[in-house]
C-alpha cells in the first residue's frame, strides 16, 4: 500500500517539477526578443529532417485505413465512401497521434539527448557562467519550432494519408480522382480540421516540454540513454492521455 | 585590496556538508591557487564565488559588494566579472569557434558580426591560435579547445579569471602550453586569477598564494614558500603524493 503512494506521491513531484519548468519556458518566451536565426534552425532540425518518416509512414497509413474501411464497407457494397472514411479518420485522429508521436521518437529524443550531452559536458553550466538563462537559449528555440512545425508537419501527413487512400480507391475500386476528392472535402468539416490542429499543438508541446525537461536531468553519460528512454516512453502517454482528453471534449463541444 | 572574499562560507546538500566554515581572501592582480583532491568541494566553491550556487550561511564579498543576498539579476551582473575556464573545455558543440568565442559579445552587447569577428581573431591570435574562425569543436585537439574556452573567457575583459582544473586531460606538451599561456595572460592583462587544481607541479608554478581544500574544509592558506615549512601532516601528505599518511583514500 504505502508503495503505491509512493509512486503516487513521485508521480506528483514529477508533475510539480515539469510544471515549474513549464512556467519558466512561458517567462522566457515572452521576455524578450527571439533569435529568429536559432528558431529556423530549430525548425530545419524538428520539422523539415522529419518530412521523410512522416511521409513514408502515413502515406502507408492512408493505404491501409483504406483497405480495411474497403473490408468493411464491402458488406453494404457502398466501397466509394472510403474517401469520406479516410479524410475523417486522418484529420481527427490519425494524423495528429502517430504524426507526434513520430516526432516524439525522432525528435524529442534528439532534443533530450543533445540537452543531456551538454548538461553532462559542462555547457549547460558555461551558458549560465554567460548570464544566459539555459532554458531561454535552448529550450524556448525548440518550443516555438514546434509550435509552428507541428500543425503544418500535420496538415502534409493527412494530405499523404488521404493520397494513399485515392491510390487504393482509384487502384482497386476505380474512383475517379476528382470524385474521390469531392467526397473526401464534402466530409471534412472545418471543426474536423481544427480540432486535429489543435490536437498537433497540444501534442508538440508536451514534445517540447518533457523532451526538454529530460534533458536537463542526466548527470552521467549513462543517465542520458536513460533520460531519453524516459523522454520517449513519458511523452507517448502523455500525448495519448492528452487526446483522449481532447477527443472527448471535442465530441461534447463540436456536437 | 581583496577582489573574492568569504566569511564563514559553509554550504549543503541533504545531510551531506559540502563546505565548512570556509575562510578565504584573494587580491586584486594575484594568481591564487586552491588545491585540493577531487571530491574535496572545489567545484562547489567555485559555483559559491561565482553565484551559481547560494551559500548555507556565511558572506561572499566580490570587489567589496557582499553577493550572498543578491537576487537572480544582480548575481547575473555578478558573473559578467569572472571569465571561466571550465575543466571540459565546455565549449558549445554546435556553435563554430568564433561564435564560442564570440559568445559573450553576440549575447550580451550590440556589436555587429563583423567587429566581433575581429575581436575574435584578435584574441584567438592572443592564446597563439589563428585560422580556426569557422572551425566547430570537434575537429580541435584538447589541448587547442583549452586556448579557445581561454580566449572566450578572457575576451570581455573580465575581473577575475577561474580556471577549473586547467590541465586535466590534455597531453603534457599542451599542458606546457596551458601553463605559459596563463603566465603571460596574467602578465599582459593583469588580472586576478584563481585556478583550482590538484594537479600541485602545475599550480605551484603559476599561482603566488595557495589555499588548500580538503573535505571541504580549508586546511592551510598562505604564501607559496609558507608551504615549505608547514608542519601539517594533511598538507605534506599531499606535497609528497603519498599514501600513507592522515587522509585515506576513502576520505573526501
Amino acid at each position: 500500500m504505502s508503495t503505491i503512494l509512493q509512486k503516487i506521491e513521485i508521480l506528483f513531484q514529477y508533475i510539480g517539477s515539469v510544471g515549474l519548468f513549464v512556467a519558466d519556458i512561458f517567462f522566457w518566451l515572452f521576455a524578450k526578443k527571439r533569435n529568429i536565426k536559432a528558431i529556423v534552425r530549430e525548425i530545419v532540425l524538428i520539422g523539415i529532417n522529419s518530412l521523410p518518416l512522416v511521409s513514408l509512414i502515413s502515406f502507408f497509413v492512408g493505404i491501409i485505413i483504406a483497405f480495411q474501411t474497403a473490408y468493411q464497407l464491402k458488406q453494404f457494397s457502398s466501397e466509394i465512401y472510403i474517401a469520406s472514411l479516410v479524410a475523417l479518420s486522418l484529420v481527427r485522429e490519425l494524423g495528429p497521434v502517430l504524426g507526434s508521436l513520430i516526432v516524439a521518437a525522432r525528435s524529442g529524443a534528439s532534443i533530450t539527448a543533445g540537452i543531456g550531452s551538454m548538461k553532462i559536458s559542462e555547457q549547460v553550466d558555461a551558458l549560465e557562467a554567460f548570464a544566459v538563462a539555459p532554458v531561454d537559449y535552448l529550450v524556448v528555440p525548440k518550443f516555438i519550432a514546434l509550435l509552428i512545425t507541428m500543425p503544418i508537419l500535420i496538415i502534409y501527413a493527412d494530405f499523404l494519408g488521404i493520397l494513399g487512400g485515392y491510390i487504393v480507391g482509384n487502384a482497386k475500386f476505380g474512383i475517379p480522382f476528382k470524385f474521390y476528392f469531392k467526397l473526401t472535402f464534402d466530409a471534412l468539416k472545418m471543426k474536423d480540421l481544427l480540432s486535429g490542429m489543435i490536437k498537433s499543438i497540444c501534442f508538440g508541446s508536451i514534445i517540447a516540454f518533457v523532451a526538454s525537461y529530460e534533458g536537463f536531468r542526466p548527470f552521467s553519460s549513462t543517465d542520458v540513454s536513460e533520460s531519453v528512454t524516459h523522454a520517449v516512453v513519458r511523452s507517448f502517454i502523455l500525448i495519448i492521455v492528452c487526446d483522449c482528453i481532447l477527443t472527448a471534449l471535442f465530441y461534447f463541444i463540436f456536437v | 585590496m581583496e577582489m573574492v572574499k568569504l566569511e564563514n562560507v559553509s554550504k549543503s546538500f541533504g545531510a551531506k556538508k559540502v563546505l565548512h566554515d570556509v575562510n578565504l581572501s584573494i587580491n586584486k592582480g594575484e594568481t591564487f591557487l586552491i588545491i585540493g583532491r577531487s571530491g574535496a568541494g572545489k567545484t562547489v566553491l567555485l559555483k559559491n564565488i561565482i553565484g551559481l550556487l547560494r551559500p548555507d550561511t556565511g558572506h561572499i564579498f566580490i570587489d567589496g559588494k557582499d553577493i550572498t543576498m543578491f537576487n537572480k539579476k544582480e548575481l547575473e551582473k555578478v558573473r559578467l566579472q569572472f571569465g571561466l575556464v571550465f575543466q571540459s573545455s565546455a565549449l558549445f558543440d554546435f556553435l563554430t569557434i568564433e561564435e564560442n568565442v564570440g559568445f559573450f559579445l553576440y549575447q550580451h552587447t550590440a556589436l555587429k558580426r563583423g567587429e566581433i569577428r575581429k575581436r575574435v581573431k584578435d584574441t584567438l591570435a592572443l592564446v597563439g591560435l589563428e585560422g580556426i574562425e569557422d572551425s566547430y569543436p570537434y575537429q580541435l585537439s584538447g589541448g587547442m579547445k583549452k586556448r579557445v574556452a581561454i580566449a572566450r573567457a578572457v575576451i570581455y575583459n573580465p575581473k577575475i579569471i577561474i580556471y577549473d582544473e586547467p590541465t586535466t586531460g590534455i597531453d603534457p606538451i599542451a599542458v606546457d602550453k596551458v601553463v605559459s599561456l596563463i603566465e603571460d595572460l596574467h602578465r599582459r592583462l593583469a588580472i586576478t586569477s584563481l585556478v583550482v587544481t590538484h594537479d600541485l607541479e602545475v599550480g605551484l608554478k603559476i599561482s603566488e598564494r595557495i589555499a588548500f581544500l580538503l573535505g571541504g574544509r580549508i586546511i592551510f592558506q598562505g604564501q607559496k614558500d609558507d608551504l615549505r615549512i608547514t608542519a601539517d601532516p594533511r598538507v605534506l601528505q599531499f606535497l609528497n603524493g603519498s599514501s600513507s599518511g592522515p587522509i585515506k583514500e576513502m576520505e573526501v
